[in-house]
């Protein structure tokens, strides 16, 4: 078929079963956007490209496909920089299409030239740049497949403009051959016996679910054989979802602002069992202590995390999914399901002991009472998304999720800004869910802009604002550590006026102090079908515990007021 | 159960990757991100068309060099990834010395380690030459510590390109 490079990209990105773009266009892509004109694959013009990328992340998560964003030359690509960034440390599918000045122009720093192949790669699984409107289709179907095999990530495709309006005959058939990228889904039937063994002849065994049980989608394995093992589990921040929290054996979220049981009694485990996670330093603390005296099981898909920050026992590269399932056969065939009476006692006990005690009121609305509202109005299925700092720490703490890909994150980067887009990319995928970000005032402002498109597109959301008036985690971290020296930290409340702002863009707003007040704004914002802001405002000096001290043991565990117990 | 000791050695990691543009970047990139520390790095083309050896030696503990392994299995153009047994493989590299020759006694020294090397003198000029050796990288090692008290005025190494031997190979010269 005679096609200019454009349209065969467009025709591409249809046969891959591609139905919505985030973009902003630009000379360098029109001919693209052109070519989309002509197309039933919805484009959602953002106002600034972070949001394309983390829009499109937020529709990956939530939907367990492949989000696309696309972007012109230069700024529009450096502004991609971001959510790319975010999408590679979180393992989440994107593909990202850039424009490109003309072949000739590559290497002249021409208007707009910027080399986003070289800027890209670190923070890529792979880049293309389309030297030929022949290369197209394949390219496409390569970059979708890179994106979401394996463990999934980003890929760039970098697309010069003489290339988009060069007419070719095209073969959409064409297949490609990619010699590398078969990863091992399968586990090894060895490691496999010897996993089962450990974990039969465990007296104390504890299992750590990370994100790869929600990629995978193994959360029923998941879940099945902690049963069958009365394996308490703990999960990290990307892992929230894998489990449902209300489950007796979830133990809650380990690490740096982890449950006060999930990180005393994982470090008791006599036999650790982790899927599906890269033992991150706020996950794990001092990676020398974590579980030092444990036999260490690890189950991941990449290669390359097994043994880079703890060194495993017994390694198992491949699926999640299948290497739990296949663990739970072996033990099914070996022992009948396991009664550790002991251990469940010890962990019930142990919950009981550090179970929090109720808080004092303090004036302000608390964030606890907030999400727990916030929990209580929303059906099980609905979908959180979070800005980066103390809110974050506090939903992932206090909102109990229950479904995989209901708790969305931007948990390796940590990128503030990324709640408020990643909620409408999630809104777009899953467009019967409701979807609220819990975000900080600090983080909500970096892409505040974007309550446009969730306006223009209709998509809408809700964002509840724990409003501090400061950068709160930093200022947190000044309290603790640098003598309540309060360098750069100060927001000043009230500028901007959050209600007016959401208004002015056309969204509800709304002003919450006390928890009836905010109670009443949510019910409000539920019945709404345009996008709505409540600003809550909270206390500057609501502490985030409990707390492990970054570079410590997970038993130095800050509990306090809240935490109740030892500490 | 324990869990393998780090133990410190010459390691070679030989490598297939596709031959297109950017490899080498994404090669190099890898290595400088995840700051391991190699000795050297070279590249060249196989008897295929389409693709490229690489060979770099590491010293460093195992858990490196299985690091390194892995984060090179994981590069989209990597297709192959061995780790070299120095004691199973041929391993050679060239290097150019310019050393400076002032007088008669100076020239005839130089010829001696020169023949003693196997090297080969590429370029002659009143005041300095330019020796070629092929070796093994501890070979060449030595050899430009002799050149040493000549006075090296330029040295070039090309990195090592390694090959495993095949099970019944006999070595040739030098192993
Ligand atoms: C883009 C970006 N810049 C800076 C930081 C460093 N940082 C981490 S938390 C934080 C404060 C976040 O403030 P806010 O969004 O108001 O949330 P709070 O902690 O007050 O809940 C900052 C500045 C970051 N994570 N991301």
């Amino acid at each position: 078929m005679r096609l200019s490079g454009a349209k065969a990209l467009v025709k591409s990105l249809e046969a891959v079963g591609v139905e919505v773009i985030f973009g902003i266009p630009g000379g360098a892509i029109l001919p693209t956007y052109d070519a989309l004109y002509d197309s039933k694959i919805r484009h959602i013009l953002v106002r600034h490209e972070q949001c394309a990328a983390h829009a499109a992340d937020g529709y990956a998560r939530a939907s367990g496909g492949v989000g696309v964003c696309m972007a012109t030359s230069g700024p529009g690509a450096t502004n991609l920089v971001t959510g790319i960034t975010t999408a590679y440390m979180d393992s989440s599918p994107v593909v990202a299409i850039t424009g490109q000045v003309s072949r000739g122009m590559i290497g002249k720093d021409a208007f707009q030239e910027a080399d986003i192949i070289g800027i890209t790669t670190p923070i890529t699984k792979y880049t293309f740049q389309i030297r030929d409107p022949r290369e197209v289709p394949k390219t496409v179907k390569q970059a979708f497949y890179i994106a979401s095999t394996g463990r999934p990530g980003p890929v760039l495709i970098d697309f010069p403009v003489d290339v988009q309006r060069e007419e070719a005959d095209i073969d959409f058939d064409e297949e490609f051959e990619l010699l590398s990228l078969r990863p091992t889904v399968d586990p090894h039937p060895l490691q496999v016996k010897k996993a089962a063994e450990l974990l039969l002849n465990a007296e104390r065994p504890v299992i750590l679910a990370g994100g790869g049980v929600i990629i995978s989608g193994a959360s029923e394995e998941l879940v099945r054989l902690a049963e069958y093992l009365s394996a308490p589990v703990a999960f990290t921040l990307m892992g929230k979802g894998a489990m449902p929290e209300d489950h007796p054996l979830c133990l809650g979220m380990v690490g740096m602002h982890g449950s006060a049981v999930a990180n005393k009694i994982i470090l008791e485990a006599d036999v650790l069992l982790a899927v599906g996670t890269r033992f991150s330093d706020r996950s794990t603390g001092k990676f020398e202590e974590f579980c030092k005296d444990a036999v260490r099981i690890h189950i991941d898909i990449d290669a390359a995390e097994i043994g880079k920050n703890v060194k495993p026992h017994v390694p198992i590269v491949a699926d999640a999914k299948k290497a739990l399932s296949a663990i739970y056969e072996a033990i099914e065939k070996i022992s009948p399901k396991m009664d550790r009476s002991t251990w469940v006692q010890r962990v019930k006990w142990m919950r009981e002991r550090l179970a929090t005690i109720p808080i004092s009121s303090s004036g302000s609305i608390r964030p606890k009472e907030v999400i727990e509202e916030i929990r209580r109005q929303l059906p099980q299925d609905s979908i959180i998304t979070t800005g980066v700092g103390r809110n974050q720490m506090w939903a992932a703490m206090y909102f109990k999720a229950y479904r995989p890909r209901t708790f969305i994150t931007s948990g390796g980067l940590g990128a503030m800004g990324f709640g408020f887009p990643a909620a409408l990319g999630a809104k777009v995928a899953k467009p019967d869910k409701i979807v609220v970000d819990i975000d900080g005032d600090g983080s909500f402002l970096m892409t505040e802009r974007d309550l446009a498109t969730s306006i223009v597109e209709n998509i809408p959301v809700i964002v509840v604002i724990l409003n501090d008036g400061w950068l709160g985690m930093v200022k947190y971290w000044q309290d603790l550590f640098y003598r309540k020296r309060y360098c750069a930290t100060c927001l000043k409340r009230g500028c901007p006026d959050f209600v007016k702002l959401a208004e002015a863009y056309g969204a509800n707003g709304f002003r919450a102090h006390t928890l009836d007040e905010f109670s009443k704004a949510f019910s409000e914002a539920l019945k709404s079908d345009v996008t709505t802001v409540i600003d809550v405002w909270i206390s500057p000096d609501e502490p985030v515990l409990p707390f492990v001290p970054p570079g410590r043991p997970l038993n130095d565990i800050i509990l306090g007021g809240e935490g109740g117990g030892e500490g | 159960m324990g869990v393998k000791q780090p133990k410190n050695s010459l390691n070679i990691i030989s490598f297939i990757v596709q031959n297109r543009p950017g490899v080498l970047f994404r090669v190099a990139w890898m290595i400088r991100r995840r700051a391991f520390n190699i000795e050297s790095i070279s590249v060249g083309p196989t008897e295929r068309p389409d693709l490229a050896r690489m060979t770099i030696t590491i010293y460093g503990d195992e858990a490196v060099v299985e690091q390194v392994v892995k984060q090179l299995r994981k590069l989209i153009d990597v297709i192959k990834v061995s780790k070299l047994d120095p004691e199973n493989s041929v391993i050679r590299e060239m290097a150019l010395v310019k050393v400076s020759v002032p007088d008669q006694k100076a020239r005839a020294d130089l010829d001696y380690y020169v023949r003693a090397f196997r090297g080969k003198v590429v370029d002659v000029a009143p005041d300095a030459t330019i020796v070629e050796v092929t070796g093994s990288p501890r070979k060449i090692d030595a050899f430009i510590e002799l050149m040493k008290g000549f006075g090296v005025k330029e040295l070039a190494r090309t990195g090592a390109a390694a090959l495993l031997r095949s099970p019944k190979g006999i070595p040739g010269e030098e192993k």
